[in-house]
C-alpha cells in the first residue's frame, strides 16, 4: 500500500528524498491531488522538471509509473487498446474447419488484446501512477477520449465489455501549452503552472544534481541563468541545461563565473547562435 | 467561509477569468483538506482548483491579495513592528518606540539595511511604518493606490536608496568585471522592487480595511491579455501581447496544415497489402495502409502599415514573426498606397525589434502620398506577384478597410481571390464602425472567404478557430462578385 501523507510538507520532505525539489505550489498541488484523487495538469516551458514531478511522485508513493507520450496522430489504438490482428489471422488460418461462432468469441478475447498505456494503467490492480507527458500534441478528438477515461476511470470494448479501473490512477498530464487544452479537460484537473526557479531554489536543484558543486559556483549560475532568462531570448536556458553547464563548469575546472567563464562555455546554455550573441552583449554591459 | 469564497470567485469572473461551478465546488472540497490558516497553502490551493490558465495568474493574485489581505491576523506576522524594531538595535536610541516617532531618515535607513541584508521580514515591517507615516492615507478619501504608492515613495527618495544600494553591492565584487557589476545591479534592484511590492501591498491592505474589497477589486481590475484592444494598446500591453501570441501562432501553423487527423490515418492500399501478402503465402500479415500526403500551405500575409494603423501594424507584425518561424512557407507584404514584399526580413535568427525598423527604413510602400490606398495596393499585389499565387494558398489581410475616398478597385481583389484557396480578413475596427465614413468593407467583403473584426487575442483565436471549422470544402467560383449581404463573420462576437 502507498504511503499517505498528512500535509503538503510532508510530501515536500519525500519528494526531496527522491531529489526532487517542490517549491510550495508543487508539493501543495500534489498533496491535493493525492488527497482528492484528482489529475494534475502540469504547465509549463520545456525542461523545467514537469516530467520529471511525475517520476517523483510515483517514487515517493511506492507506485509504478506508466508513460504515454503524445505525439500528433496519437489515437486509440495507440493509446488504449489494439486487436493484435496478426495473432488472430494466426488463429484463424491454423484452424479452418471450427465454427464461427466459437471462433469469434475465442480471437476478441484477452489473449488477442494489446493493451496500451491508459488501459494498463486502469487495469493495474496496484494504483498506479500514469503520465500523460505533452497531451498539447495530440488532436481535439484524442483529447476527448483521454476525458472520458479521465472522468469514469473506465474503458468499453464493444468486443468484452467495459473494463473497470480496479484502482484510481493518480494522473499526471503535462503541457508545454502550444494549444489551449480543452475546456472540459482543465475544469477535471488541478492545474500547475511550474516557471523557472528562483535563483535560491535553482541553487539547490543544482547542488542536489551536481553533488561536486560548490556553494558559490551553484549560486553565480543561478544568478547569471535568472538574468539570462529575464532577457528576450528565442530559447530561455531550461534548468536541465544549467545542470549541463554546472557539470561542464566543473569539468574545465573553472571555479568562479566572470564575464570570460561565460563567454566561453555560454553554448551550453543556449542553442541559437543570436541568442548567445544577444545574451553576451547584454551581460557585458556596463551598467554603472 | 462559503460567503466568501462565493464572493471571490465572483470577483474573478468580474475580472474576465472563467471559473465554473464545479471549480467551485472542487476548490470548496479541496479546502477541507488543508489546514485553511496556512495562508500559502490556502492560495496554491484556491489558484490550483479555480484558475486553468496561467495567463489568469497575476489577476488571480491581485484579487486574491484583495480578498484575503485583511484576513491576514496581525499574529500571523511573527514579527511585530514595535517589538522587532526595538530588538534589532545598534546602539543608537534611533526608535522612539512609538509608531510614529521614526524619523524619515532612520525609516529609510531601516529599509536600506533592510535591503542590504535581505531581511524580508524586517524589510515588511519596515514598509508597513513608512506607509503609517508617509502614505498620508485618509479614511474615505477617493484616492487610488497608485497616488498613495507613488507618495510614499517620493519621500522615501527611492532613486537614492536603489544608487545607494548598487554601490553597496558594488563594493563587494570585482568591479572590473562586467559581468559581476550586471548582477550586483540587478539585485539591487530586485531588492527596490521587492520594497515596491511591500509597499503596495499594504497600502492595498489598508483601502480594503477602509473600503471593503470589492471597491478595491474594481479600481485593480484590468483587462486581461486578451482582451485588450489592439489598435489602443500601450507599449507594455504589447509586450504582454508578445509574450502570448507565440502559442497562437503555433495553433494557427497546426490548423492550417490539417496534418493528419484520425480518420485520415491509413485507409488501406489494397494493391500495396496483396503484394505484401506474396511473402506469406498469400496471407495478409502486413496490411498496408496508404500514407495521408501532409497538406502544405503557403500562406501569404499582406499588412496595412499606414499611420492610422500603426499599432495594429505592430501587432500584425509581430503576428506575422512568430508565423514566420512556423511556415517555412509564408510570404509578408506591407502596404500603405503601395506593396512590398518584406519576407526577407523575417528569416530566421532575425530579430523582431529590427525587422520593424528595417521596414520602417527600406520597405516601399510609398507611392503618391502615404495614405491607404486599398485599390492601388492590390492591383499592384496581382501585377507583381500574382503569378506565385497558386490553388495552395491562403491569404490573409490585416487592415481597417479605410481608403481615403479612393476607388476601392475591388476586381483586383477578386481576381487574386479566383486563384487562391481562401482568403481572408482581419478587421482591427469594431464592427459597427466599418462601411462608414471612408471605410469600404463591404466592397471587398464579397472576394474574401470571410471578414473578421480582430480587436483582441480572443477574436484572434476565434479567427484561428473558424479558419478550421470553415474549410472551403469546394472551390467557389469567386471570379464573379458575390450577390447578396457579404459574409461577415459572426463567429468573434464573444467578447461584446
Amino acid at each position: 500500500m502507498s504511503p499517505s501523507f498528512d500535509s503538503p510538507a510532508a510530501v515536500a520532505s519525500a519528494l526531496r528524498e527522491v531529489d526532487y525539489l517542490a517549491d510550495a505550489r508543487i508539493s501543495q498541488v500534489g498533496f491535493l491531488a493525492l488527497e482528492l484523487g484528482k489529475p494534475i495538469l502540469v504547465e509549463g516551458p520545456a525542461g523545467v522538471g514537469k516530467t520529471e514531478l511525475a517520476k517523483a511522485l510515483a517514487a515517493v508513493t511506492g507506485r509504478s509509473l506508466i508513460r504515454l507520450q503524445c505525439y500528433e496522430g496519437l489515437d486509440e489504438s495507440r493509446a488504449l487498446y489494439e486487436w493484435n490482428y496478426k495473432k488472430q489471422l494466426l488463429r484463424i488460418q491454423a484452424d479452418q474447419d471450427q465454427g464461427w461462432d466459437e471462433l469469434e468469441s475465442d480471437i476478441f478475447s484477452e489473449e488477442f488484446l494489446l493493451t496500451r498505456p491508459l488501459l494498463e494503467a486502469i487495469r493495474s490492480e496496484d494504483p498506479v501512477v500514469l503520465l500523460i507527458d505533452e497531451v498539447d500534441r495530440v488532436e481535439m478528438e484524442t483529447e476527448a477520449l483521454l476525458l472520458e477515461v479521465l472522468s469514469d476511470f473506465q474503458v468499453s470494448i464493444p468486443e468484452l465489455g467495459t473494463v473497470k479501473a480496479a484502482s484510481v490512477p493518480l494522473v499526471v498530464l503535462t503541457s508545454n501549452n502550444t494549444r489551449e487544452l480543452s475546456e472540459a479537460l482543465k475544469r477535471r484537473c488541478l492545474f500547475l503552472h511550474v516557471g523557472y526557479p528562483s535563483p535560491e531554489r535553482e541553487r539547490e536543484i543544482l547542488m542536489t544534481k551536481v553533488p561536486d558543486l560548490a556553494v558559490r559556483l551553484a549560486e553565480e549560475i543561478a544568478r547569471v541563468a535568472a538574468s539570462i532568462r529575464a532577457m528576450d531570448l528565442k530559447k530561455a536556458p531550461s534548468v536541465s541545461e544549467t545542470i549541463d553547464w554546472a557539470r561542464t563548469l566543473i569539468a574545465l575546472g573553472i571555479d568562479h563565473l566572470d564575464t570570460q567563464a561565460v563567454g566561453d562555455t555560454i553554448h551550453v546554455l543556449l542553442k541559437y547562435q543570436t541568442d548567445i550573441e544577444r545574451a553576451l552583449k547584454d551581460l557585458s554591459v556596463d551598467r554603472t | 467561509m462559503i460567503s466568501l469564497l462565493a464572493d471571490f470567485v465572483q470577483e474573478l469572473r468580474r475580472a474576465g477569468i472563467p471559473v465554473s461551478m464545479v471549480e467551485a465546488i472542487d476548490a470548496m472540497e479541496a479546502l477541507g483538506h488543508i489546514d485553511v490558516g496556512h495562508r500559502e497553502g490556502f492560495k496554491e490551493t484556491l489558484r490550483a482548483t479555480l484558475i486553468k490558465n496561467s495567463r489568469h495568474e497575476a489577476a488571480f493574485d491581485v484579487a486574491f491579495e484583495v480578498y484575503f489581505a485583511s484576513r491576514r491576523p496581525p499574529e500571523q506576522n511573527p514579527l511585530p513592528d514595535e517589538k522587532h524594531f526595538t530588538g534589532n538595535q545598534m546602539g543608537e536610541d534611533r526608535w522612539m518606540g512609538g509608531s510614529s516617532g521614526l524619523s524619515v531618515e532612520s525609516l529609510i535607513e531601516t529599509l536600506y539595511e533592510a535591503m542590504a541584508n535581505q531581511d524580508f521580514n524586517t524589510l515588511r515591517s519596515a514598509a508597513r511604518q513608512a506607509v503609517d507615516q508617509l502614505a498620508g492615507m485618509e479614511p474615505g478619501r477617493p484616492v487610488g493606490g497608485t497616488y498613495y504608492l507613488y507618495r510614499t515613495m517620493r519621500q522615501l527618495d527611492i532613486e537614492a536608496l536603489e544608487q545607494r544600494l548598487l554601490e553597496m553591492f558594488m563594493a563587494d565584487v570585482d568591479s572590473e568585471d562586467a559581468l559581476a557589476s550586471r548582477l550586483a545591479a540587478e539585485d539591487a534592484k530586485r531588492m527596490v522592487e521587492q520594497l515596491r511590492d511591500e509597499l503596495r501591498d499594504e497600502i492595498r491592505r489598508r483601502l480594503v480595511e477602509d473600503r471593503g474589497h470589492e471597491a478595491v477589486a474594481k479600481t485593480l481590475r484590468q483587462p486581461l491579455v486578451e482582451e485588450i484592444d489592439l489598435m489602443h494598446a500601450t507599449r507594455s500591453d504589447l509586450i504582454s501581447i508578445e509574450h502570448v501570441i507565440e502559442p497562437l501562432t503555433r495553433k494557427l501553423a497546426a490548423r492550417l496544415a490539417r496534418r493528419r487527423r484520425l480518420s485520415d490515418r491509413g485507409r488501406l492500399d489494397f494493391r500495396k497489402t496483396v503484394r505484401a501478402s506474396l511473402a506469406t503465402g498469400g496471407v495478409p500479415v502486413e496490411p498496408k495502409f496508404k500514407t495521408v500526403r501532409p497538406h502544405r500551405p503557403e500562406i501569404f500575409l499582406l499588412c496595412d502599415i499606414s499611420g492610422s494603423m500603426a499599432t495594429f501594424a505592430r501587432f500584425t507584425l509581430q503576428f506575422t514573426y512568430a508565423m514566420a518561424t512556423q511556415f517555412s512557407k509564408l510570404r509578408a507584404f506591407v502596404f500603405v498606397d503601395a506593396v512590398d514584399e518584406v519576407t526577407d526580413f523575417f528569416k530566421p535568427g532575425i530579430d523582431f525589434g529590427e525587422a520593424l525598423v528595417r521596414i520602417g527604413a527600406e520597405a516601399d510602400v510609398v507611392w503618391l502620398d502615404g495614405h491607404s490606398d486599398y485599390g492601388h495596393a492590390f492591383e499592384q499585389f496581382l501585377a507583381r506577384y500574382g503569378r506565385e499565387l497558386t490553388p495552395r494558398t491562403t491569404l490573409i489581410i490585416a487592415g481597417d478597410a479605410r481608403n481615403n475616398y479612393r476607388d476601392p478597385r475591388a476586381q483586383y481583389l477578386e481576381e487574386v481571390a479566383g486563384m487562391v484557396e481562401a482568403v481572408y480578413w482581419l478587421n482591427p475596427e469594431p464592427k459597427a464602425y466599418w462601411d462608414s465614413g471612408d471605410s469600404v468593407m463591404v466592397r471587398y467583403a464579397g472576394a474574401c472567404e470571410q471578414v473578421f473584426e480582430v480587436r483582441n487575442l480572443n477574436q484572434l483565436e476565434a479567427f484561428v478557430e473558424t479558419v478550421t471549422d470553415h474549410r472551403p470544402k469546394t472551390r467557389r467560383n469567386r471570379s464573379t462578385p458575390t450577390k447578396g449581404a457579404p459574409m461577415y463573420s459572426s463567429a468573434a462576437q464573444r467578447n461584446n
